[in-house]
């Protein structure tokens, strides 16, 4: 289980929650257990948003392991320039 | 409308092309006789990048005609360096790492040895507005300055 | 990715060693994207909509194809359908299908055999337009009534009920505003507007296309990433993306304005059309109309402080506008807002707003510097009020690493401190100033970027290096990922040589964008390398009948360690090229990766202004830029990226700006008019390069592009409010503004 929080703009996609709790060993199978588990989510991720682990945006690392402990953020990915 | 034949010298070589009237030193330059050196940034004399001398004087080649060099001394950043040996200017530039993505350089080289020329000792202030008409985006002319600057003082020292 | 034994002590790293393509740029021998030409070649040029929004009804090509000369009319009906999301928003913006949207939108393409004939075959293209409202300003374009630029354009996180050119909208934070509001001494609400800027790279968009009858197709083109070219114009002409190969040229300048496809499409489809390559060269009009200016921004800042200078809250409202489709940087400016700060009670609201404009591009650190001014203006207001010294109030309530920041995860090991206490201790920060002076100081921040890299490093046969790298080189890159090749390998600088390959040379990269290229390549090439080390350790071990293990490189040379490695001289890299064709053929190294470990870069800068009370003119007397570039690899480049991005954003706060008549026409559209800094405008820019070593980096390395044109938007602000009492919250402070707002 990892505790993913959500920021404001997609709580309303989870009934309001601040943070969730996702079953998946690695940010790819927390990001689809996430748009399963809500739906609403998964235009968001479909678009493009993103794990941040323990302050590292990892959108394009699915493989990537997560420490149970870590600190998770489902946020939108920002682009650079 | 039929082109013109003009015969000029480009950097001591004598050069002839055709061109259309209407069309710019600058691509005449670029476009026909090859010296890609001196770029077009606007095509309205704003930007510089496309400075070359006609009989010594500093112009935006964008803004003279090509019919305009008929019997006239070009000179462009090609011409700069004495074979290998790198004009002064040009080594301070690298030096002083003075140019990132190095569009404006052949301008502003060009524009720097025009003024060294009738100035050997400008002033830094002298030197900014002379290179007024020169944009660079990438250093916020801070190197370029300082580069010039340099440049003038071993020019000075060795004449 | 955190890098435990992080190399500390450099041989390479910190010196400054000439460019490599320094010679060919003081030469004029460097060849850029115009400076293309092969035979039979054609030009073509865009004909364009004068109308800022315009149902098209009909064009007719026929006078422009009766001219001797002409070869090819492309219209929209000349590229593949069927695109959705964001490449639909390309294929729309590089050619208009129903709408023209903006002033400036291609409508159609003409190739000819010269461009002077090309030119004039545009003219004769005749499109009938019916004209239809516009709308251009952001509160404008999402207030009840406006003309909608398109319907249906929003995506999944607009609320219902708002105003369909509302695309996206973001809302973010932590804590309880209203508790934190409470709290404070002080709150104080404003509102702050900038207005769209231009990269201003001096080089215009050229490319030179050619497509076969077989459907493959080469371009040459100066961008920023030749892979987000290849792939977005396959899309647009409906080809397999390997079909293309595009090479890129040096670059004339890019700053975010060059990671997209404007011409590229349209040359490829008249090459098509006409079986000939076509080269395209933008003239500066077209630039300034047609390309990706930023967005303009309207936003309100809300900030609650205690007496003594304690951020207890703070809340941003952003709404911008990034021309006719969606992705106006509103969600990295909101990320920017409050990174600088450690706030326990922080909300972002933020409305991504279509207009008739351009479709925006990056332009470094996109969003940061309209945050950086709407927070870090009022800030320096509050302090003044406080009497506060704004270098105190910054560190009091510093993020640090551990802070909670502002947009949510917890930051790992940032140097927004040291530049804060670096700029305190320059002796900038005491000189005394005159009548009229004023000084500012503000911080800003960029997040950075990793993303998609390959890079190949091949060992020559005398033991010198070639590095294959994706990312073009704008600002020196090149020299850096050398250094860095030259570090790992233990070899000398000038024995290492960096190539910018073409697209069929490696696997895919992201562009030059998001301070990236240093970081990711160079971390590439540090992986490439070691990996290729190993290689020379195995054939040394093969050579001496001993294991790999066994094994050590230093200083370029295979060494014997331990207790059972036995005796032998070390073998050099000359050597072991020497023989590696006998030996197990050619020796590599590779890496193909998204390196995920780049660190934010936080700045401070110090500005003294003199402002003339008669003319409003404001003079930047004093310029001192503090950023953490983690490890500088090369401090004259990173010097360089600091003075660039300092000169960018003196030229927004001052002078730049978009300007819209009523017609949706733009009204500045050449240089003279649309104003860049110049030399005479600008005083040496001092540097200040903190380091604190980004753990996600083999050698520290932040990426150092971006950060710098963020904090001089609110510092000049800050500067002039000092030397004239008049607060400015609207960009440009053009010299009859700051006089208007001097009279108050």
């Amino acid at each position: 289980m990892v505790e993913v929080h959500l920021w404001s703009s997609l709580r309303r996609f989870a009934d309001g929650q601040e943070s969730v709790e996702i079953e998946g060993k690695t940010v790819g199978e927390v990001l689809k257990n996430l748009a399963a588990a809500h739906p609403g989510l998964a235009p968001a991720i479909e678009a493009g948003a993103g794990l941040t682990v323990d302050g590292t945006f990892l959108g394009s690392g699915r493989n990537h392991v997560l420490d149970p402990e870590a600190e998770v953020f489902l946020m939108m990915r920002i682009k650079g320039g | 409308m039929s082109n013109v034949h003009v015969t000029t010298t480009v950097n001591g070589d004598e050069a002839e092309f055709l061109c259309d009237p209407r069309e710019t030193l600058l691509d005449c330059l670029r476009d026909k006789l090859g010296f890609t050196g001196a770029k077009e940034g606007c095509g309205t004399g704003d930007c510089g990048a496309c400075s070359v001398t006609l009989d010594g004087r500093l112009v935006c080649s964008c803004l003279v005609l090509g019919v305009e060099a008929e019997g006239k001394e070009i000179a462009t950043i090609e011409g700069m360096s004495e074979g290998e040996e790198l004009h002064p200017l040009q080594r301070k530039f690298i030096e002083h790492a003075a140019l990132q993505c190095g569009i404006c350089t052949p301008g502003i080289l060009v524009a720097s040895k025009a003024l060294l020329e009738k100035n050997p000792d400008p002033s830094e202030e002298e030197l900014r507005y002379w290179l007024a008409g020169n944009l660079c985006r990438c250093t916020g002319y801070d190197k370029i300055i300082r580069a010039v600057m340099d440049a003038a003082a071993e020019m000075r020292e060795a004449s | 990715m955190a890098f435990d034994e992080q190399k500390q002590d450099f041989k390479v790293l910190g010196t400054r060693p000439d460019r490599p393509d320094g010679l060919d740029k003081v030469t004029g021998k460097a060849r850029y994207g115009a400076d293309a030409y092969i035979p039979g070649m054609l030009h073509g040029v865009i004909v364009r909509s004068p109308h800022a929004h315009a149902r098209i009804v009909k064009i007719d090509a026929s006078k422009a194809l009766a001219m001797k000369g002409v070869k090819a009319v492309v219209t929209r009906a000349d590229f593949a359908d069927g695109q959705t999301g964001e490449d639909w928003n390309v294929m729309e913006n590089c050619m208009a299908g129903e709408k023209a949207l903006y002033d400036g939108h291609a409508v159609a393409a003409v190739a000819a055999t010269s461009a002077l004939i090309a030119r004039d075959a545009a003219k004769l293209v005749e499109v009938e337009y019916e004209v239809l409202p516009h709308v251009t300003e952001v509160n404008a374009a999402m207030t009840e009534g406006a003309p909608v630029i398109r319907e249906g354009a929003a995506d999944y996180s607009v609320p219902d009920g708002m105003h369909p050119n509302v695309v996206r909208y973001i809302e973010f934070g932590h804590g309880d505003l209203e508790k934190g509001f409470e709290a404070a001494d002080v709150v104080r609400e404003q509102t702050y507007a900038t207005e769209a800027t231009h990269q201003g790279y001096i080089e215009p968009h050229a490319c030179l296309a050619q497509m076969g009858s077989d459907g493959r197709g080469e371009m040459w083109v100066c961008t920023q990433g030749h892979w987000f070219i290849r792939r977005m114009s396959a899309v647009c002409l409906g080809i397999e993306v390997s079909k293309l190969r595009v090479t890129p040229s040096e670059i004339g300048g890019g700053f975010g304005g060059k990671t997209t496809v404007f011409i590229e499409p349209v040359a490829l489809a008249l090459s098509r059309k006409a079986n000939r390559p076509v080269k395209m060269v933008m003239t500066r009009s077209e630039v300034l109309r047609a390309t990706g200016p930023t967005a303009s921004a309207s936003m309100d800042v809300k900030i609650g402080m205690t007496k003594d200078g304690k951020m207890t809250a703070g809340k941003a409202v952003f709404r911008m506008q990034g021309g006719a489709f969606p992705l106006a940087p509103v969600d990295s400016a909101l990320a920017c807002a409050f990174a600088c700060y450690d706030i326990e009670n922080v909300q972002h609201e933020g409305y991504d707003v279509m207009s008739n404009r351009p479709k925006n591009a990056a332009y470094r650190a996109p969003g940061s510097p309209m945050a950086a001014f709407a927070v870090e203006s009022l800030v320096d207001e509050m302090c003044r009020e406080l009497s506060l010294d704004p270098i105190e109030v910054r560190l009091m309530n510093a993020a640090k690493e551990g802070t909670k920041s502002s947009s949510g995860p917890t930051y790992p090991r940032i140097g927004l401190v040291e530049t804060l206490e670096a700029a305190k201790a320059h002796d900038h920060y005491s000189a005394p100033l005159g009548p009229n002076q004023g000084r500012g100081v503000a911080s800003g921040y960029w997040m950075n970027w990793g993303g998609e890299t390959s890079v190949s490093l091949a060992l020559s046969e005398d033991g010198s290096v070639t590095v294959s790298v994706g990312t073009p080189d704008i600002g020196g890159s090149r020299a850096s990922i050398a250094m860095m090749a030259a570090e790992a390998m233990g070899i000398a600088y000038e024995d290492v040589r960096v190539n910018v390959v073409e697209t069929g040379a490696l696997g895919v990269n992201e562009p030059t964008h998001g301070s990236r290229a240093t970081f990711a390549s160079g971390l590439a090439t540090i992986k490439a390398a070691n990996e290729a080390i190993g290689k020379l350790c195995q054939r040394a071990a093969d050579a001496w009948g001993i294991d790999a293990e066994a094994v050590v490189w230093e200083d370029g040379h295979a060494k014997p360690s331990g207790p059972n490695a036995g005796e032998f001289p070390p073998m050099s890299i000359g050597e072991i090229c020497a023989e590696m064709g006998s030996t197990g053929g050619p020796i590599s190294g590779h890496f193909e990766a998204t390196p995920n470990g780049y660190g934010g870069s936080f700045g401070t800068h110090i500005v003294d202004v003199e402002v003339d009370p008669e003319t409003g003119r404001t003079t930047v007397l004093r310029y001192t830029v503090v950023q953490d570039a983690g490890k500088a690899i090369h401090p004259a480049y990173v010097e360089g990226q600091f003075q660039g991005g300092a000169a960018q954003g003196i030229g927004w706060a001052l002078n730049e700006e978009y300007i819209y008549g009523e017609d949706g026409r733009l009204q500045n559209t050449v240089f003279l008019d649309y104003r860049v800094p110049v030399a005479s405008d600008l005083p040496m820019i001092d540097t200040v390069i903190v380091e604190v070593p980004n753990p996600g980096h083999p050698y520290g390395v932040r990426g150092v592009g971006e950060t710098g044109i963020t904090p001089p938007l609110p510092a000049i602000a800050n500067a002039v409010a000092e030397a004239t009492g008049a607060r400015l919250r609207s960009l440009p402070m053009s010299p009859p503004r700051i006089l208007k707002a001097m009279k108050g």
